[in-house]
């Protein structure tokens, strides 16, 4: 916590210096360069975190400063109580706009915001309460404590502890239980469903998230311009403000003021230099900026931020764990008793089979092997237990409710928790962080308080349960490296501590050997032995018999669709079917 | 015979990220043979054959003797007669079934000595259910109908040496027999293949050369009949006795004693037989 | 209380919707085929259209053509992507096609646009240098900017397209100046169509609208090349395993939308005042057609953009100040529509 702080605090320090050394025309500057940040703040988790993308951030920051150019001016409201109301107004209309657009996938977002960056502008530009494409005019400096905040330099230590919040607040946010649930939907709305967090509504939080901090751009715009027009809030400007995050590093919160910095410096520099050279006025700058963009994306698609904290090789200091793991949630059925019923379940693809009337039941404390060649339908059974598709008929209960109808967010809330064929990691957290996000179900607060680092005892409790899980598969001593490092087979198993993590009923576990070496296997052998003599129930899907036949205590082996042995694995082991589906035809 | 070399790998490593999928493999695949490639999931056989059809960066060579140029783009080897089939079929499935196998003499089309309709009449000779579904699109076939478009697509830009990424995967046995013998006969109207099966049994069987691959390494080559025969491919992929792997199941009382086990194994990702093999870089198992 | 509104003055906003809305469903087309193709949003097109315009009113005029150095510009630094790409990997093969493609041609172009063209040079000549300039510029494109990153998930492409426009726009008010322009009339005089007057030009529009739209579905239809360009809409693997790379589907993409751009242009011109940035506007209007229609199908992403062009015209009868709000806000219901409509697709990044 003090760590995270060390970094910035001297950055904070040269910015609260900086006025006393720069003239009043770099001053303003700056503070229009910081307003920038905040909007680029907003695109950096809207894009960089969570794999959105919008160009109509400007046109949120108009919403905002217009709302308080209005009331301030119409009205003659103190701008203090402005500010909520532009905040509301925008994130409502975020709200909306990604209820309607969020839905649908990455591209559409980015299209419809073009269209309503448009329609706002036009029609900002058209009201004749706003002034028209004139603006509005007259609007009231800041007051606090009757201290008048007229003039550049008391406007930018507001902006600047505006944004100094705010990235504090974004920092904290993305440290947390929703935090992390938030950094895994870019990786497939899949991982975040099995761990029972809400894709859909996460995205929204976070398109509203990105608005709000827009209208608080827009309001500091607003007082600090004291007057408005439509042309800043233009989807040209958004256009830009999402080429900062680009340029700067879309994926840290710290690219959004780099980005902001440098395309902001660039443009006076550019505009002051290209139509002496070209002979000719007119927005040339775009030309750079369109270059400088196409370079950027070619060659450097991680953006400045990466590059700069390369050279600077910052190390985070390792975690410590400062909590009890959280306690068990569920109570566990007795060893022995069906917790998984199957009855002749069926799911066809385009009059394709894929699992025809399979029938098969998994008892607790128990590890049950479904086993099969390759295509024999193992993969969509497993998807079908784990709610990913649905059945075309039968029926699948589990602790006897009916599931195959549910969605894997539902199943992970009754305790069923997974692991991928292909893994599913956000390779960019941590081990310990990864095998927390398996925890999200167990903690409770939310984004506010995330936000305002009020959640921190549960989190830690969350860390404290993370870890334990890790030590329990051998992986706490790799905590804190990034999963993206870890090589293929602790990979698998970080997967595992993050599915036990969430205190599971019953772990589904898909081709967990799939592609692993020798020893990885075995010592994948030995965890889920292990496991098992702690009484956790497993369902394991995997084609590799030799894996299988050592720890599973029931076999069920599928071949195309259908169910060709059920038993113990010497039984099965022995059919003749089972051979013969295996080596195939002699 | 002139045993004509069609293609070469030598020292051949690719890697994901930082991990080496392939390392030092170095095979060679000769006119007018079958050649197969042996090995668990995993062992790195999909990724030569990717990186033969230069979809992949690798370094160490790739070459293809005939064509003596390097560095052959992936359009430059279908043109030279290198064709991949993938383990994914990649059909294009909306469209008929007629225009897939059009689209697979796409490379062709400026070659004046090329026939696009005589090549179709052969393919439907040798796939006749094609013929009678050239209207349906390609996602309406079966399984095997599908195997079936995908080397009838790529028989389609004339090959002299086709690639083939498990084309038996998730057939029924009787459609795989089928399979199985179009490739033999593939082999007399001389296209070369380079074979990956799961199927070790069947794919020896019509193999003249086999290599074994293991953790992205050849650990053993020879000819396909003596490799069939060897004690430790027999083990590992033909399924005959052997004995359980103390580290992977260390047996419970309410186990079977191991060996009492009979093992019927498609693949296993165990080293056991490799050891006399990484003895030193010259000494790839050998058993010619 | 707006404008009251008469069978005649309904008849012309009809025909004036239809006219706008024929050239609307060419961009629609053309954004969704370049879309299912190389997963581009290609932002761009707009400046397709808009330069054509502007070549033809300044070749009209007896200007230089800007464009001409543009193209051989860009021509010239596609060719030295493709020689350093050649060296990289060690071989000299295609270069000779990439010194005609991106060499020669423009040169030839160029050449001709800068003095072949006088004042007695017949219209249809000035047209077809003006479309052939502008087609060339499509591959050439395609080369410089999306080529180097055609893996890059469409979201990274979305942002290159719209950084390309932003060069293309600033470059065209360098090239071509601030001044909108008109071109003079393909046809003048009008006729009757159910009593009611129709200028032969809008006949003309609609004829040439519907007739690109035939080509293009013949090209997909029947044509091994765009079965090529389909098939690598439908599986870009299996497309390149034939012999159709990624590039060429890439490049014969961008010629057709810059075909498609420029034969808009031509149509535009007489109706409409084009500037050097107006492009951006009219392809998103074609794009607000193309998402009604889906971005997916055909037929549909036309009617979808005869719906916006009847729409605006509709709109700056009753309400001219706002005709963009109305025509822009239109894709909110209709993505609301289409997102209840449909369940939402996963799509995994990276």
């Amino acid at each position: 916590m003090t760590d995270r702080l060390r970094g910035p605090l001297p950055w904070l320090i040269v910015a609260a210096l900086l006025p006393l050394v720069l003239g009043p025309y770099h001053v303003a500057l700056f503070g229009y360069i910081f307003i920038a940040a905040l909007v680029t703040l907003g695109i950096v988790l809207l894009t960089g975190v969570t794999g959105l993308i919008s160009f109509g951030q400007a046109a949120f920051v108009g919403i905002g400063a217009y709302t308080t150019a209005y009331l301030t001016t119409t009205l003659a409201m103190s701008p203090w109580l402005t500010l909520p109301v532009a905040v509301v107004l925008t994130a409502g209309a975020a709200a909306v706009i990604g209820a309607v657009t969020l839905r649908m996938s990455g591209h559409f977002l980015a299209i419809a915001s073009l269209a309503w960056g448009i329609s706002i502008y036009f029609l900002v530009g058209n009201l004749p309460y706003f002034g028209g494409f004139n603006g509005l005019s007259g609007i009231p400096a800041l007051t606090l404590f009757g201290i008048d905040l007229r003039g550049e330099t008391a406007m930018y230590y507001v902006i600047l502890s505006f944004l100094a919040a705010s990235i504090w607040a974004v920092l904290n946010l993305l440290d947390s239980r929703v935090g992390r649930a938030i950094r895994s939907i870019r990786h497939g709305a899949a991982l975040a469903e099995s761990v029972g967090a809400d894709p859909a509504r996460l995205k929204i939080a976070v398109f509203v998230i990105a608005a709000a901090l827009a209208a608080l751009a827009g309001w500091l715009y607003a007082h600090h311009q004291r007057f408005v027009n439509p042309t800043p809030f233009g989807i040209h400007m958004g256009i830009e403000y999402l080429f900062m995050a680009v340029i700067g590093g879309v994926s840290s919160v710290w690219g959004a003021v780099i980005g902001a910095l440098v395309v902001t410096l660039m443009k006076q520099a550019l505009e002051d230099l290209l139509p002496s050279l070209l002979g000719q006025s007119g927005n040339f700058e775009i030309v750079v900026f369109g270059v400088l963009m196409l370079l950027v994306l070619q060659h450097a698609r991680q953006g400045l931020w990466p590059w700069l904290i390369e050279r600077t090789g910052v190390r985070r200091a390792p975690s410590r764990v400062a909590a009890d793991p959280m306690p068990a949630i569920r109570a566990k059925p007795e060893p022995g008793e069906a917790i998984l019923r199957i009855d002749r379940v069926r799911k066809s693809f385009g009059g394709l089979a894929a699992v025809d009337e399979l029938s098969f039941r998994a008892e607790a404390g128990r590890v049950l092997g479904l086993l099969g060649p390759n295509g024999a339908g193992k993969s969509t059974m497993f998807n079908l237990i784990s709610g990913v598709l649905p059945v075309s008929s039968g029926e699948i209960r589990f602790l006897d409710r009916r599931i195959d109808r549910e969605r894997s967010r539902v199943l992970a809330a009754q305790g069923m928790a997974r692991t991928f064929q292909h893994v599913k990691l956000v390779p960019s957290m941590t081990v310990l962080e990864n095998a927390a996000l398996g925890a999200h179900l167990r903690g409770r607060h939310g984004l506010l308080r995330a936000a305002l680092r009020l959640d921190r005892a549960e989190e830690a409790r969350l860390l404290a349960e993370a870890a334990y899980q890790l030590e329990r598969v051998g992986l706490f001593a790799q905590r804190d490296e990034l999963a993206g490092n870890l090589p293929l087979g602790q990979q698998r198993i970080l997967e595992i501590a993050r599915a036990l993590a969430s205190d599971p009923v019953l772990l589904l576990l898909d081709e967990p050997a799939a592609g692993l070496r020798y020893k990885e296997k075995q010592a994948l052998a030995r965890l889920l032995m292990r496991l098992r003599d702690d009484g956790v129930t497993v369902l394991l899907v995997e084609h590799d018999m030799d894996f299988i036949l050592g720890i599973a205590d029931r076999l069920v082996v599928m071949h195309y669709g259908r169910k060709l042995a059920d038993g113990a694995p010497r039984e099965v082991q022995a059919n003749a079917d089972v051979q013969l589906a295996y080596l195939g035809a002699d | 015979m002139v045993e004509v070399v069609l293609a070469r790998t030598e020292a051949l490593r690719v890697c994901y990220g930082r991990v080496a999928a392939l390392h030092d493999v170095s095979v060679t695949i000769r006119e007018g043979q079958i050649v197969t490639v042996v090995g668990a999931n995993g062992a790195g056989k999909t990724t030569l054959l990717c990186a033969l059809m230069g979809l992949l960066p690798h370094t160490g060579r790739i070459e293809f003797p005939q064509w003596p140029t390097a560095a052959l783009t992936v359009g430059e080897r279908i043109r030279a007669g290198v064709c991949l089939v993938p383990e994914t079929r990649d059909l294009f499935g909306t469209m008929p079934v007629e225009d897939n196998l059009r689209l697979g003499g796409f490379s062709r089309r400026r070659d004046k000595a090329y026939s696009a309709s005589r090549t179709l009449e052969e393919v439907y000779t040798l796939f006749p259910r094609l013929k009678e579904r050239r209207r349906q699109s390609a996602n309406t076939l079966s399984g095997g109908e599908r195997q079936m478009l995908a080397l009838g697509r790529a028989l389609m830009a004339k090959p002299k040496l086709l690639m083939l990424d498990e084309p038996s995967l998730g057939l029924a046995p009787l459609v795989t027999k089928e399979i199985i013998a179009a490739i033999a006969g593939l082999r007399d109207r001389n296209v070369s293949i380079l074979l990956i099966e799961q199927n070790a049994r069947a794919a020896l069987a019509v193999a003249d050369y086999a290599y074994v691959m293991e953790t992205g390494t050849v650990t053993l080559e020879g000819p396909a009949d003596a490799v069939a025969r060897d004690q430790r491919v027999v083990e590992s992929y033909l399924g005959a006795r052997r004995r359980e792997d103390p580290a992977v199941a260390p047996a419970p009382q309410d186990r079977p004693a191991a060996e009492e086990r009979t093992a019927t194994t498609s693949s296993i990702g165990d080293r056991r037989f490799a050891a006399p093999v990484r003895q030193g870089r010259a000494g790839q198992g050998s058993v010619a | 209380m707006g404008p009251i509104m008469d069978l005649t003055i309904f008849g012309f906003l009809v025909q004036d919707g239809l006219t706008t809305g024929a050239v609307y469903i060419l961009l629609a087309v053309s954004l969704v085929m370049v879309f299912t193709v190389t997963r581009i949003v290609l932002v761009p097109q707009g400046e397709f259209v808009a330069f054509a315009t502007l070549t033809l009113a300044g070749l009209e005029r007896g200007d230089a053509p800007g464009l001409a150095w543009l193209l051989v510009a860009a021509g010239v630094l596609a060719f030295v992507m493709d020689l350093s790409a050649a060296r990289r990997r060690g071989s000299r093969r295609g270069i000779a096609a990439a010194a005609v493609l991106f060499l020669a041609v423009p040169a030839v172009l160029a050449a001709v646009a800068l003095y072949g063209i006088g004042a007695s040079t017949p219209l249809a000549a000035k047209i077809a240098v003006t479309c052939a300039m502008v087609v060339a510029l499509g591959p050439i494109l395609y080369r410089v900017a999306f080529q180097p990153m055609a893996a890059a998930s469409p979201l990274y492409l979305l942002i290159a397209a719209i950084a390309l426009h932003f060069v293309l726009v600033g470059a065209g008010l360098y090239l071509f100046g601030p001044e909108g322009v008109r071109t003079s009339p393909l046809l003048d005089g009008s006729t009757e169509v159910l009593s009611m007057p129709v200028s032969v030009q809008t006949l003309l529009i609609l004829a040439a609208s519907l007739g690109l739209n035939l080509a293009l579905f013949a090209f997909f239809g029947f044509t091994l090349q765009g079965k090529a360009l389909r098939a690598t809409a439908v599986n870009r693997r299996g497309a390149e395993l034939v012999g159709v790379s990624a590039d060429y589907a890439g490049q014969l993409t961008f010629a057709l939308a810059a075909a498609i751009g420029a034969l808009s242009g031509v149509l535009i011109g007489p109706v409409t005042t084009i500037y050097y940035d107006s492009g951006f506007l009219l392809g998103l209007k074609g794009f607000v057609g193309a998402i009604i229609g889906g971005l997916a199908a055909y037929p549909a992403a036309a009617v979808g953009a005869l719906l916006v062009g009847l729409l605006e015209a509709f709109s700056s009868f009753w309400a001219s100040a706002y005709k963009e709000v109305i025509v822009f806000t239109l894709i909110v219901p209709v993505l609301l529509w289409r997102s209840l409509a449909h369940v939402a697709v996963e799509e995994d990044h990276d």
